[in-house]
């Protein structure tokens, strides 16, 4: 038999070649990965394999980015893409377009894994969050523009506080591109500028389903937000790396409504107390003036110009008609309900005129109010605001 | 911040809430003048409407943000139901 006609190293690599890429143009294979590498390039080498085979595969820097996880040795993952031989090194390896996780177990992992290098990069930590407006009136809001969660928030802040405005700003919550839209939400909202606080709402699912709010992408996108975001994913059980990095987590969407606005009974109650004790105080205030001066027009009218004094008197009455009429305008009293306040007023009565710098001068017990009353040598007892002094009359 | 820039113009109600507390303590205290407590009085009294008035106002409003095709924002309004 004659001898073949032999091939060059060359040649029979580039039949090889040929014949396995057009064989498999297009493939998709399950395994396990093993022997994980980044390469500084950004290229991503490992090899696939199960019990009995393994095959190599490349993942170039361009597609990595598109990478919903970080891959790691061990992890059963789908791959698809092409088979393509390296000529150089004869070795055939699978050019790898895509690649996810498979199952469950290892989306907890990624979870795990992506969450451990978040915290040690300190994006959980408490000294980043950001501290909510007590009062916010524009909100933002980040969620499906179809389903049931806007519509139970608006719920919520039309019966709390229902002067409120709320900008939504409508993002895909789920499937392929929705980690980025969430993530582009988020900034947009940043630049928007004209709300207090953002809240990112989604309703409950299933653990892929949640997953957008897993993904590193919605993490940066939060950590580098200029206003505090309130992540408010799934029901009270689903933690989502989100959560971990929002300023506030809220259990719910509708519950995320109930944290950031307040009830606005409560307020008006607010309201109501302060109107009242405002009231309250100017009215002793003016009534113990007008004593004040009655008292002096009695005990000093012989040694000051009588005028100034009934000027004084004819002033302190107008301020208290001043205040009559604004009061007869605009109040209803609720002093029912206000009894405590009342009491906390009458108790600072007596402090208020002596605060002033006015004092109180006693003789054996009794209120001095004439200079007949004193001779010389007596031991008077004078009370300031902060306490009584003795003192004796050296010129009357 | 929003609530921040919108202090050069009209207090936000957080604003409006703050000068009213203050207001009552500074009555409460009882060391201002009679004439500047009334001025107060009156201030407090307006501030108070004012966020009466706010926390009355029923309707709330919704707004869609978006974006034209030159990147700016645009806001459309939304039916809030």
């Amino acid at each position: 038999m004659a001898e073949q006609t032999p091939f060059t190293v060359s040649a029979i690599t580039q039949k090889i070649k040929q014949s396995l890429e057009l064989e498999f143009p297009s493939l998709a294979v399950v395994g396990e990965l093993s022997n994980f590498k980044q390469h500084s390039s950004g290229h991503l080498y490992f090899t696939l394999k199960d019990e009995y085979a393994q095959i190599a595969g490349v993942m170039w820097r361009s597609r990595v980015s598109f990478l919903k996880f970080k891959p790691l040795d061990g992890m059963k993952v789908i791959v698809t893409g092409r088979l393509s031989v390296y000529e150089v090194r004869g070795t055939y390896q699978i050019d790898v377009a895509t690649m996810r996780p498979l199952g469950a177990g290892d989306l907890q992992m990624a979870f795990e894994e992506l969450k451990r290098r978040l915290a040690a990069e300190g994006l959980f930590d408490e000294s980043r969050k950001k501290l909510l407006p007590e009062y916010p009136e524009r909100i933002g809001i980040i969620t499906s523009p179809t389903g049931a969660v806007l519509h139970d928030m608006l719920h919520v802040f039309r019966r709390r506080f229902p002067g409120l405005v709320l900008v939504f700003r409508p993002a895909k919550v789920q499937g392929a591109g929705a980690a980025e839209d969430i993530a582009a939400a988020i900034t947009d909202l940043n630049e928007y500028k004209n709300v207090d606080l953002i809240i990112l709402a989604r309703g409950g699912g299933s653990l892929e389903d949640l997953w957008p709010f897993n993904e590193e992408h919605v993490a940066r996108a939060i950590a580098r937000s200029r206003l505090p975001v309130v992540s408010a994913v799934g029901h009270e059980v689903d933690y989502t790396i989100a959560d971990f990095v929002a300023d506030l987590r809220a259990a719910t969407p509708t519950a995320a409504a109930e944290l950031v606005v307040r009830d606005r009974k409560a307020i008006l109650e607010v309201l109501a107390n302060s109107r009242y004790t405002m009231h309250q105080t100017l009215a002793s205030r003016i009534s113990m003036s007008r004593k004040h001066i009655q008292h002096l027009l009695k005990s000093y009218a012989l040694h000051r110009p009588i005028d100034l004094l009934r000027q004084h008197s004819q002033h302190i009455d107008e301020l208290g008609r001043a205040m009559s009429m604004s009061l007869a305008h605009r109040f209803e009293l609720t002093s029912a309900r206000l009894k405590g306040i009342d009491e906390r007023i009458q108790a600072l009565n007596p402090v208020l005129v002596l605060k002033r710098g006015y004092a109180i001068v006693r003789k054996e017990g009794a209120i001095v109010g004439s200079r007949a009353r004193l001779r010389e040598q007596d031991t008077v007892e004078i009370q300031f605001s902060d306490g009584r002094v003795r003192s004796t009359i050296t010129d009357v | 911040m929003a609530a921040k820039k919108q202090s050069a113009g009209t207090p936000t109600f957080e604003e409006s809430l703050r000068r009213l507390e203050e207001i009552v303590n500074q009555l409460e205290q009882g060391d201002v003048p009679l004439e500047d407590s009334l001025r107060l009085y009156e201030e407090g009294i307006g501030l108070s409407k004012i966020c009466t008035q706010r926390l009355s106002q029923a309707e709330l409003t919704l707004k869609k943000l978006g974006k034209d095709l030159e990147g700016n924002f645009t806001l459309t309004d939304e039916e809030p139901e």
